[in-house]
């Protein structure tokens, strides 16, 4: 059995026998689409299927359990004048931005000290990432304590510096710095390492040649390892952007006993009700599969939107 | 930053020792971070709820551990739902590393046709959001007669567009064609190749897809959280989460206790391949 094809196989020959190649390919080769087959039969079945009948499902009225209803696309027609939905995106966004921008930078921080610190490397990196393999559910019970407003770590610590105590779960920019806080702390430790990655692969001749042209530290930082960088930091942001976008378990789980009409509504006022959240709201409490499916594909494209946009805005920086 | 460049720098010793100091404060601080909610999960599952609730906040560790272990088993099925994820996490690892591996092995070493546009769609598989296809995902789960039950769970997850991905890069470094092209003058037919020439050659790689996977499918949430519609039927997530809705505003000890307990064997699992997890995650990030 020839496992190994032929590459030298001229292209001439494919069109000499155009009726029996196909199916000799096939046979040929069959033992190798059996191998790769697996993932793509399952991808079919959960993933293409899914995806082309969640637009069908969105242009139509449809409670899960009953019959279809034709909706044209006035489903989508709604959601482009559905003010929660627009407020869902804004606290996305606010929540991402709010962890992401310190994350980034306390990740940047950490991985250039690690990159020079010699000793205890190994601990610090095990430490580091210690957060990240935590499930978020139960960070996130832990976040809830640290945030409380009645017996709350943070409260007290604000009561003993003798400041104000704050409603943390209570308040619209509360709950967005909890969740935020709670992201940044889950996500630092990773994206150090990743950095910490790159920063290895930059020869010290550089800055032995940086420091020759007499470059101060943070010129270095600046003009040397920052440009550099580039391509990690874009892999750090896509990732942080599209996961971030996405988020879902942090604010359920951390205001799922501050909301009274459902788990996915996102605490008091809504202020954590991210894009995701209200999909599931939509979808599964309200039984609104039609309306759910327009919102999944709103989701989508926001999300394609943002990555498109942090792609180019690191992209340009580098063409300066 | 100063610090960094000055290790680079043969001549600048004066005031490296300091600095040296220095770094590591910092650096200690953001461990101290890292590791303090692990610390504070401690306390809280160490207190009665009344001490927990009381001002000032309790630093130190109580002795009232196993009366909130006693009261969390008496409330969820702890052993049961652990059980469950146990039997997921460890069902999904199985066949995410056999059949990865295997899909990888063709990527990496074979060339047939469609071989390109098969690949290009996996990548853009990669991309396609998970709730894009929860809804259809639920229909088609529950005209199987899936829906509350962990086959719902297991049977989507058991292959993987970044399991390929990630081990087609590692097998096309690690397996050398030599190796490939003896063992098929010495007549082993394609299985015999994956199972005794490419496995043993990529241990490393499976052992981090192994742990990536698990600990990721022990951690999952949102999809558990809609198709285990039978609340004793659960995984570990989904039965904190609805132990921290109905007595998290009452008994936060216990609540915290069953959040430390869940954290305890991912904990293992990570302590055991921290090493391997830590290097290959860069390595694909950089690469």
């Amino acid at each position: 059995m020839a496992t190994v094809p032929a590459l030298d196989r001229p292209p001439a020959a494919v069109a000499d026998t155009p009726v029996t190649q196909p199916r000799k390919g096939f046979r040929k080769y069959w033992h190798l689409y059996a191998a790769i087959s697996p993932f793509y039969l399952l991808f079919l079945a959960f993933g293409l299927v899914p995806v082309g009948f969640s637009l069908y499902v969105s242009l139509h009225r449809w409670d899960g359990l009953g019959s279809m209803e034709w909706a044209g696309l006035s489903q989508y027609q709604y959601l482009l004048g559905d003010s929660d939905f627009w407020s869902s995106v804004g606290n996305t966004v606010l929540i991402w931005a709010l962890a992401t921008f310190p994350m980034i930078f306390l990740a940047m921080v950490t991985a250039v000290m690690l990159n020079s610190a010699v000793r205890f490397k190994n601990v610090y990196r095990f430490a580091y990432f210690l957060p990240n393999v935590t499930s978020v559910v139960a960070i996130a019970i832990v976040f809830g304590s640290v945030f409380s407003t009645n017996f709350g770590l943070v409260n007290a610590l604000l009561q003993a510096l003798g400041l104000d105590q704050v409603a943390w779960l209570n308040t619209p920019w509360g709950i967005k710095i909890a969740i935020a806080t709670l992201m940044t702390w889950q996500w630092t430790g990773y994206n150090a390492i990743i950095f910490l990655a790159g920063l290895q692969t930059i020869p010290g001749e550089l800055y032995e040649a940086a420091r020759m042209d007499g470059a101060g530290p943070a010129q270095t930082f600046f003009r040397v390892t920052l440009p550099l960088m580039r391509p990690v930091l874009l892999f750090v942001l896509v990732i942080s952007t599209v996961t971030g976008l996405q988020s879902f378990s942090e604010p359920q789980v951390l205001l799922q006993n501050t909301a009274n009409e459902s788990t996915f509504s996102g605490g008091p006022g809504h202020a954590g009700r991210t894009m995701v959240l209200y999909f599931f709201q939509q979808t599964f409490d309200n039984n609104d599969f039609g309306y759910g499916a327009a919102v999944a594909w709103g989701i989508f494209l926001v999300v394609i939107l943002f990555s498109i946009i942090n792609w180019r805005l690191v992209q340009r920086r580098g063409e300066d | 930053m100063a610090s960094i460049h000055s290790t680079r720098r043969p001549k600048a010793i004066r005031g490296t020792r300091s600095r040296g100091i220095a770094l590591h404060a910092v650096l200690v601080i953001g461990l101290l971070l890292s590791a303090f909610p692990f610390y504070w999960a401690v306390i809280m599952s160490t207190h009665t709820s009344s001490e927990i609730f009381s001002y000032p906040p309790k630093l130190l560790p109580g002795p009232h551990f196993l009366e909130n272990v006693r009261h969390l088993f008496d409330n969820i099925d702890f052993f049961g739902s652990m059980f469950n994820s146990l039997l997921v996490a460890g069902s999904v690892t199985v066949l995410v590393l056999f059949f990865d591996s295997l899909a990888a092995f063709v990527f990496a070493k074979f060339e047939f046709p469609g071989r390109r546009v098969l690949f290009a769609t996996l990548m853009v598989i990669f991309m396609v959001p998970a709730q894009l296809a929860a809804i259809p995902q639920f229909v088609i789960m529950a005209k199987l007669g899936w829906i509350g039950t962990m086959t719902s769970l297991i049977v989507p997850a058991a292959a993987n567009a970044f399991g390929i991905f990630w081990m087609r890069q590692y097998m096309k470094g690690a397996i050398h064609d030599e190796l490939l092209d003896a063992s098929r003058i010495d007549g082993a037919n394609f299985l015999r190749q994956y199972w005794h020439v490419a496995l043993p050659v990529v241990r490393p790689g499976l052992a981090f897809l192994g742990i990536f996977t698990f600990m990721g499918q022990w951690n999952d949430y949102a999809w558990p959280l809609i198709a285990l519609t039978n609340p004793d039927n659960v995984t570990l997530q989904v039965a904190l989460s609805q132990l921290n809705g109905t007595h998290g505003t009452t008994d936060y000890g216990m609540v915290m206790t069953g959040a430390l307990l869940a954290l305890v064997p991912l904990l293992i699992v990570f302590a055991i391949g921290a090493r391997q997890i830590i290097a290959d995650l860069g390595k694909g990030a950089i690469r």
